[in-house]
């Protein structure tokens, strides 16, 4: 029986805006990524997990119990808020004593359990500390000790790394979902960033205006898109109107192309979209799938380049190569050769 | 960056040092004549009365229990004034922070408009509801079919209390609602997430981050509701009197000065000791909370709970704030059950064709010509107060403090630091002991103004100046640097820095400054009362005279003077609600 369990949930708001039939399911002990643009209704769905808000139509069971109507201090739930909302008036060791208090344990145990909290999220003496002295990166680490301490069913985080700067958040990338895995909750995390998602959770759903638009790992999220939409809010921009030829070949603008992808067998002379990802091309003409491109922009960004190129057809394309990649510079030809691996053939037109 | 434009001297508004100082001689001269003078002088008058130093007056204070029953009967009644005005207001304040509902923003300005009424015209719409000619007292024998008025509040502790209510309720919903509503609602959320119930939450964490806020509020109606003058000499009647009526009849039925002074003594003390709370308080209020804007936490109410609630809390208001004036217009307008302007034709004539006789209209004409003479005044004043005083702000943004102070050189650095509270004083200070204090210390050589109308001029200017100032500054000082410093980078000199850039922000919350002078001098009833010539009353003043004299025709002239001040007040206020930048001033 799956921990959670969003059956049908409908809301709508006096300004137009509306969550519509969002179902899914969460499982003891995994991370799952809430992804999505924001005005997506990511938070929305959130606050309705944890009673904040309560669905027009629809029901919450956890556990196999209906919770749609429990108010949220009787669920059990812990939620990390986006600003982390730590409690101006306390210290370090009131605020994530607070949720102990409220569940009547008493000082010696509630003193202990603060010590090892803060010791997981690694803050140990910063009891006494005053929140408004910390840094971003300390607040959140409290706020999430915070919410830690009860030992709730589930967490949810709120764009817990929305509020650092960058390199913290690189950082908490990393520790964040050891830091989860390690204290064995399981955990919803609602993110705008596609990267955060695919860092912590194991398994993400894509919103898109208030609807469920893909379930899905990271990777297959990443490997197949179900829809453009998806592809783009991903970062995949390269995509081609297309007709399926035969299994496996498709007619595109680029010429007759070979996709590994399963789906490119059935339903010969269908209309697509060929989803071409970055990572797809190689320099040199001695694979399938020739292109003969000539290089409109390259910039080095590290640990890869980026190259726009223009195809002979007029077609704008964008590839990643490794950094270590020798590239002709801007202006010059270039044959390429595309991975049917890296070519996916998407339903719809948009 | 900010460092070296402060050094060049461009980063604040920077008035030539010469034109500071004689800024601040200015300032200090006024203050000192008009306000440390008298107040000295009322000193003088209680501890030394013949030259020598005596503490026999102040003594004498306590020798009757009179004295001290009437300091007794101040302070309860101001607490239990303030305790009722906190327990009406603090849900609405809770329906305004989170709540957004139609009409909100038209209530809200509603609830302002008591702010602004005079004394007189509140005390007269009280009794025009619940006197026993009031309207609802008419409305209940009418529909009960009674032949007496059945409810008795005239002169009664109830009616007292329900005035200061009135008075005093937006004071708790601004102060309280706007720290509330900037208060993130997820702050209780996460309490409600970790475990707390509904009320745990708010007692744990809302109620705690409010404190600061309730306290201000609590303190500031106090010393409204402990120095009260008008609403007590009107409504209760003969038998209530605090600190301040006492000092009143003291000076104007029974000539004791010295009494008087020793009684404005003990209230002086008690003001100031109240206004040093509550400036320490105000401070206290910016604790480091998460302030997030105030659109993002109000919603619609949801669900017949919430509807109610927001719904009974603004009945409540309307019928608190709106009925009282409402029955001031219906009886003003009233004459043996039908509609009448005869009270307002009266106000046109002299019945007795007396030459010593001043037709009320005559006091429309001195309020009036008062008011203006207040706003050039207070205006003029508040303009150079707010030009030096403007500097604080570089050094309260940190940074450029030390840099700021050496450009001031340092035998100036503390004065504005200095004048801004004492700039404030007025406001804490009663009255009647400033009118007092006029008569005591204004009337003989070498400042001798007791037949001058500049008299009300000057009491006026000094109580309407905290307000100009309050209303200016902060429009002074919300001019970023940058803006000043690109227009001397441009090439213009700090003169035209001034009048190009600092004036034209400055000019709509100098238009607010003007409107407050003007209707704070237009209701001003306690120093009035004490130094406006017989010859030449005011509306307020006139009012109280009508009430003192029998007859229904004097009754229905006072209220119909009362509506008119209400609605030149009213509509002061609705320019001030217009033209204001964000809000109350820095109140």
């Amino acid at each position: 029986m799956p921990l959670l369990e969003l059956d049908g949930i409908h809301k709508s708001y006096p300004d137009g805006w509306t969550l519509t039939d969002v179902r899914f399911t969460v499982e003891e002990g995994e991370i799952r990524g809430l992804l999505g643009p924001s005005g997506c209704g990511k938070t929305t769905l959130l606050r309705l997990i944890a009673g904040l808000e309560s669905p027009d139509r629809g029901r919450v069971w956890v556990d196999g119990k209906d919770v749609t109507h429990v108010a949220p201090h009787r669920r059990g739930f812990g939620l990390m808020f986006q600003e982390y909302a730590l409690f101006p008036h306390k210290d370090v060791f009131g605020n994530v004593a607070f949720g102990l208090r409220m569940e009547g344990l008493d000082r010696p145990s509630i003193e202990e359990r603060v010590t090892e909290t803060l010791a997981l999220v690694g803050l140990e003496g910063f009891e006494h500390r005053d929140v408004s002295q910390l840094s971003g990166g300390e607040r959140q680490r409290v706020a999430l000790a915070r919410s830690l301490a009860p030992q709730p069913r589930l967490l949810m985080l709120d764009e817990p790394l929305g509020a650092l700067d960058r390199a913290l958040r690189e950082r908490l990338m990393d520790e964040l979902p050891e830091i989860l895995h390690r204290a064995g909750v399981t955990v919803i995390t609602v993110t705008h960033d596609q990267e955060e998602a695919f860092a912590i959770a194991d398994c993400v759903v894509l919103m898109r205006a208030g609807e469920v638009a893909q379930i899905g790992t990271p990777e297959d999220l990443y490997r197949h898109p179900s829809s453009t939409w998806v592809a783009r809010f991903l970062g995949l921009t390269n995509l081609l109107h297309a007709r399926v030829v035969e299994r496996g070949r498709v007619e595109t603008p680029l010429g007759r192309l070979q996709a590994a992808d399963a789906d490119a067998g059935r339903g010969g002379g269908r209309r697509v979209q060929l989803l071409i990802r970055p990572e797809a091309a190689r320099v040199g003409g001695k694979g399938p799938n020739q292109v003969h491109v000539e290089i409109t922009g390259r910039s080095f960004r590290g640990d890869r380049y980026q190259l726009d190129v223009r195809h002979t057809s007029g077609v704008d394309l964008t590839f990643v190569f490794p950094a270590g990649a020798e590239l002709p510079a801007t202006g010059e030809s270039l044959v390429l050769s595309l991975d049917p691996r890296a070519l996916t053939l998407l339903q719809g037109n948009a | 960056m900010g460092g070296r434009a402060v050094e060049s001297g461009v980063g604040v508004l920077h008035l030539p040092r010469l034109v500071r100082l004689l800024f601040y001689t200015i300032l200090l001269s006024f203050l000192v004549l008009f306000y440390f003078y008298p107040l000295a002088s009322i000193l003088t008058l209680s501890f030394a009365p013949q030259g020598q130093v005596s503490l026999e007056p102040l003594s004498r204070l306590f020798q009757t229990s009179r004295h001290l029953e009437t300091l007794w009967f101040t302070i309860w009644q101001a607490t239990l004034s303030t305790l009722l005005t906190l327990l009406l207001a603090l849900p609405a304040s809770y329906v305004f922070a989170r709540y957004d509902f139609p009409g909100k923003s038209v209530i809200q300005a509603l609830t302002t408009v008591p702010f602004v009424l005079p004394t007189m015209v509140v005390s007269l719409a009280f009794t025009a509801l619940l006197g026993p000619r009031g309207l609802l007292n008419l409305t209940l024998m009418r529909v009960l079919g009674l032949d007496r008025p059945p409810l008795d509040l005239q002169h009664t502790l109830a009616i007292i209390l329900l005035a200061h209510v009135f008075y005093n309720y937006t004071l708790v919903l601004r102060i309280v609602g706007t720290f509330w509503s900037n208060l993130s609602p997820q702050l209780e959320e996460a309490a409600r997430m970790l475990g707390s119930s509904r009320w745990r939450a708010f007692a744990e964490v809302t109620l705690p981050l409010l404190v600061p806020s309730l306290t201000a509020a609590a303190v500031l109606v106090f010393i409204f509701d402990f120095t009260s003058f008008g609403v007590i000499l009107v409504l209760g009647g003969p038998r209530f009197a605090t600190l301040e009526v006492e000092i009143y009849r003291q000076t104007v039925h029974y000539l004791n000065l010295p009494l008087a002074a020793a009684l404005s003594v003990i209230q002086i003390l008690f003001t100031f000791g109240l206004m040093m709370v509550y400036t320490r308080l105000q401070a206290s209020t910016t604790l480091p909370v998460e302030l997030r804007s105030r659109r993002a936490v109000q919603r619609r109410p949801q669900g017949w709970r919430e509807v109610g609630f927001v719904t009974a809390n603004v009945v409540l208001m309307v019928v608190l704030l709106v009925t009282p004036l409402i029955a001031l217009v219906e009886r003003s307008l009233t004459l043996d059950g039908g509609v009448s302007l005869t009270f307002y034709r009266e106000l046109f004539r002299n019945p007795r064709g007396s030459v010593f006789y001043v037709p009320p209209v005559a006091a429309v004409r001195n309020s009036v010509g008062f008011a203006l003479a207040t706003v050039v005044l207070s205006i003029i004043l508040g303009l150079m107060a707010a030009g030096v005083l403007s500097r604080r702000s570089v050094r309260a943004s940190g940074k450029v403090a030390t840099s700021s102070l050496t450009d001031q050189g340092g035998m100036f650095a503390w004065l504005p630091r200095m004048l801004d509270p004492i700039l404030m004083l007025p406001l804490g200070t009663s009255a009647v002991t400033l009118g007092l204090g006029y008569i005591v210390a204004l009337d003989e050589p070498p400042l001798n103004l007791r037949t001058s109308p500049l008299l009300v001029v000057l009491a006026h200017t000094l109580v309407a100046l905290p307000f100009v100032v309050r209303s200016v500054l902060p429009a002074i000082r919300s001019i970023q640097p940058q803006l000043r410093e690109a227009a001397a980078v441009m090439g213009a000199s700090s003169w035209r820095v001034w009048l190009e850039v600092d004036l034209p922000i400055v000019a709509r919350a100098m238009v607010v400054g003007a409107v407050f002078a003007f209707t704070v001098s237009m209701g001003e009833f306690g120093a009035t009362s004490l130094i406006a010539r017989p010859e030449r009353p005011t509306m307020p003043v006139a009012i109280f005279r009508f009430l003192g004299r029998p007859g229904s025709v004097n009754y229905g002239q006072a209220l119909a003077m009362s509506t008119l001040l209400m609605l030149v007040c009213t509509g002061g206020f609705l320019v001030i609600e217009r033209f204001r930048v964000g809000e109350m001033g820095e109140f």
